[in-house]
């Protein structure tokens, strides 16, 4: 049983530089845990890619339905956009309260994002019903169906953020700031930043795009 | 309040899926009463029902999976006695029996045994390769494990309650959407691959992480061992596009329940959409199952060839190309859609390549032997039946990528012989290569050798004897999934094949058979040193079954083929640590998430298909409260103290140690 494994060394420095940079070892928590969920968030985005690449294929076929530009209402959707973007500013606040452990100013910021994630929620239902009930739901044409959809599934996901924002502020109530809360709300803040990442692509492959057209 | 679900739903006038139902049913009671009346119940609770160790969870996925190799295998028994008897006749499977049949075949093999097979072998063995504990989110892991388990759950269900999809495994729009497949079959395959689905993105997240982020000590991107670079590959694909199969079946189901107009033939829906969308998730699919096979064979062949594996980092080169070019070619699916000689060329041209890196693998596994000491163990077996057998499945992939003959093979038994050639040749005999290679690691014993080997030869030739008739029976013009013909050239080619699944059935016997002489000798079989085959990476440096914390102490790795590397030095200066100072470990609690989350799934899956709001909202609230019930817990960890570190470990370094005086003397 002679070796010939031993060679294996040199590959620690494939290109003979001279230094060896060693894997230090496992991350640790807080890295492998926000790590774990950037990876989730670049799913989720492939996920919305697909709706978007739908409606990219299907905003021409109204079938004799509306178009875009006459059903979108752009006073509507500034609104949205800017509570959105501002309630990601307030979830950075909130993120740097827990981080110096501050409850005044956690619950305060954390409040406000609910506020703001609601408005937009609101606004974003009235104009679905709205549309509904003149007859332009999604079952009119394929370019509606598409629309519902992706606008529809960014929807869902902020309210799912919501949920996830109360129980976040649940837990910090009952448990305090402790380590795996705060990794936790890590997560939220990544999560809720990415919604409005693909907010801004909705505004503008949808409600921009679709007004021109 | 019951939404569709009435005493119609049980198909009381046929025969066969109610023998089939009944019959599976008296064997989950019996088997719960035995391990009720036995009193095995806590231990099955505690140990494994609620255990987030990705050792058994693994070993739970490869149960799972195996389990649903009998049932797809069944249904593939009775797709070829329909075929050797259907010729100018019914044959005894009625038309829409035998379309769900063969729909159930596809799904259950894809997504509940290869899946499965090939996720619980990366479970199980990764960490260990990597030197950690567990994988990065354990609680997670078992979260994933129990929706897979859900997904199979309602596939099985519709046997009896219901109906399955009598689409094909693709549920194809038009023909899957409300007007053409009004039933609940198409419900019951899209929501348990939703449900699973999910699993499925949570162990590959889980993985892709793991591999990442918590290699040990030393174990930088170039040492890992090859299955481990197989895997992070696999498991990328799987974040990457299972994504797309959730948005795709997501649509589906909103043109059958809400009426909207993504595949349909009215108002604007575009039914090529979804051939686009789902083989962008359906191409890196196989790859997704066939990497990790590739991982296996690397694995094996080194091993039982005792040589380092050759060109290793030309594998790994070749493993991310195929990563990469996997997600550019999945218009070769559908060439006859009429995108044109240029979109076709490209896509032919690139499936084409994809020859080149898998290539490099075969060549890379074939020097690795030459020169070896060749140990033709069960495992070994496998592999080289595997190297045989996939280069026949590749040839006649890079046949079909021929857009032209494509043209004329499209749909064919060609086809169908193709896939069958490379997935049974390459993922199903690499399973099977892990299995007998990590048995011994997962359970502390080896398996019966002449068993395994007689499985292995049932299998091969078997293989051979079924599949090379349906070649040519596509050659003659034979289309896929025809339930009656009265053609009589096609005719010998069925008889054969039918004989050859007779063949493959014999292969599948003497695999329980090994399985249960094994157990019962297992006293004879016993692996003490935990280095059964003289292996050369990680999992094989600690006892067998590992102990719940892997490796008393973060293994340090300095090159490639870690444990080899451990061997060698320790035959040269005997053993480093002479008394270690053993520490306490902090390891995960158990918990049932999973399993409770999976029952609220369950429900909420079942609800959905039949259209049952109530219990939709239901299942809905309960799987949230389980997610804020485990949310709320203090303690999810439990610390082993270093005395009984200590004591388990020093068991396993004294057989260890006697091992090694025994080889040095050698």
């Amino acid at each position: 049983m002679t070796m010939t494994a031993t060679a294996g060394h040199a590959h620690a420095d494939p290109h003979h530089i001279g230094i060896v940079i060693e894997h230090p070892g496992p991350a640790s928590k807080r890295i492998v845990t926000a790590y774990g969920f950037w990876v989730f968030l670049l799913s989720d985005i492939v996920m919305f890619s697909c709706f978007f690449a739908a409606y990219a294929v299907l905003s021409g076929q109204t079938a004799d339905g509306p178009k875009g530009s006459e059903i979108f209402e752009q006073r509507n959707v500034a609104i949205e956009t800017v509570c959105l973007l501002l309630s990601s500013f307030t979830c950075g606040m909130a993120s740097i309260a827990a981080d110096v452990r501050n409850r005044f100013w956690f619950y305060l910021g954390m409040s406000v994002t609910c506020v703001l994630g609601l408005i937009f929620l609101v606004i974003e239902f009235r104009e679905f019903a709205d549309l509904v009930t003149r007859g332009y739901g999604p079952s009119r044409s394929a370019f509606l169906t598409a629309f519902f959809s992706l606008v529809g599934c960014h929807g869902l996901h902020v309210s799912a953020g919501v949920l996830w924002l109360l129980t976040m502020m649940a837990q910090v109530f009952a448990k305090g700031f402790r380590a795996d809360i705060l990794r936790r709300m890590m997560c939220f803040a990544l999560f809720w930043h990415a919604l409005d990442i693909i907010w801004v692509a909705v505004f503008s492959v949808v409600y921009l795009l679709g007004s021109g057209a | 309040m019951l939404g569709k679900l009435d005493w119609s739903a049980i198909p009381f006038d046929q025969p066969i899926p109610l023998v089939a139902g009944a019959v599976v049913l008296i064997a989950i009671l019996a088997v719960l009463i035995w391990v009720v009346v036995k009193g095995h119940l806590p231990y099955l609770w505690h140990e494994w029902i609620t255990s987030v160790d990705h050792k058994r969870i693994g070993v739970m996925y490869i149960l799972l999976a195996s389990v649903m190799l009998l049932r797809g295998g069944s249904d593939a028994i009775m797709m070829r006695i329909q075929q050797a008897v259907a010729y100018q006749s019914q044959g005894y499977l009625p038309p829409e029996h035998y379309n769900q049949i063969f729909s159930a075949h596809g799904t259950i093999m894809i997504f509940f045994v290869a899946m499965p097979f090939v996720i619980g072998l990366m479970n199980l063995v990764v960490p260990l390769q990597l030197g950690v504990r567990d994988v990065a989110f354990p609680t997670l892991n078992s979260v994933g494990f129990w929706l897979t388990a859900t997904g199979a759950l309602l596939v099985n269900l519709s046997l009896v309650i219901g109906e399955f999809a009598r689409t094909g495994w693709l549920a194809f729009p038009p023909l899957s959407g409300l007007s053409y497949s009004p039933g609940v079959g198409v419900d019951y395959y899209a929501w348990s691959l939703q449900i699973s689905g999910v699993g499925t993105l949570v162990a590959g997240i889980n993985l892709v992480t793991t591999v990442l982020k918590l290699r040990t000590k030393g174990m930088n991107y170039l040492r890992m061992p090859m299955f481990c670079w197989t895997t992070l590959a696999s498991n990328l694909l799987i974040v990457a596009a299972f994504p797309i199969l959730t948005a795709t079946l997501a649509m589906l189901l909103l043109d059958r329940y809400l009426g909207f107009h993504f595949f349909t033939n009215e108002a604007g829906g575009n039914v090529m959409m979804f051939m686009n969308l789902i083989w962008a998730w359906g191409h890196p699919e196989v790859y997704i199952l066939v990497l990790p096979a590739f991982g296996i064979f690397s694995e094996v062949v080194s091993t039982f060839s005792g040589k380092a594996l050759f060109g290793y980092r030309s594998m790994v080169l070749a493993t991310m190309a195929i990563c990469v070019v996997s997600f550019m070619v999945w218009l070769h699916h559908f060439f006859t859609m009429g995108a044109g000689p240029d979109v076709n060329a490209i896509f032919g041209i690139a499936s084409m390549i994809i020859a080149i890196p898998t290539g490099v693998k075969i060549y890379n596994w074939l020097f690795t032997m030459y020169g070896g000491r060749i140990r033709f163990a069960t495992p070994m077996l496998w592999s080289v039946g595997f190297m045989v057998t996939f280069i026949i499945g590749g040839l006649t992939g890079v046949l079909l990528a021929v857009p032209p003959a494509d043209f004329m093979l499209h749909n064919s038994m060609f086809l169908v012989a193709h896939f069958h050639n490379v997935i049974i040749g390459g993922v199903l005999f690499g399973a099977f290569a892990g299995f007998e290679y990590w048995f011994p690691k997962a359970f502390g014993f080896r398996l019966d050798e002449r068993w395994g080997k007689a499985a292995f030869w049932f299998t091969f030739i078997g293989f051979f004897v079924t599949f090379m008739p349906l070649y040519i029976a596509g050659m003659l013009g034979m289309t896929r999934r025809m339930q009656h013909y009265d053609v009589a050239a096609w005719r010998p080619w069925m008889i054969v094949a039918a004989i050859g699944m007779a063949v493959l059935t014999i292969g599948v016997i003497c695999q329980i058979v090994q399985l249960v002489v094994s157990i019962r000798n297992r006293e004879v079989l016993r692996d003490r040193t935990g280095d059964p085959w003289d292996g050369r990476s990680l999992e094989w440096a600690t006892a067998s079954p590992p102990p719940v914390f892997n490796f008393a102490f973060n293994p340090d790795v300095r090159g490639e083929d870690a444990y080899w590397d451990m061997k060698v030095h320790a035959r040269q200066q005997s053993f480093e640590h002479e008394g270690p100072e053993y520490q306490d470990i902090e390891m995960p609690r158990n918990s049932p998430t999973g399993f409770v989350c999976a029952f609220f799934a369950t429900i909420m899956g079942f609800a959905l298909i039949w259209h049952i709001w109530w219990m939709v909202i239901l299942g809905g609230l309960g799987a949230f409260a389980t997610f804020v019930v485990f949310a709320w817990r203090d303690h999810d960890e439990y610390v082993i103290p270093a005395e009984e570190v200590a004591r388990i470990d020093r068991v396993n370094l004294e057989e260890r140690r006697s091992l090694v005086s025994m080889a040095g003397a050698v």
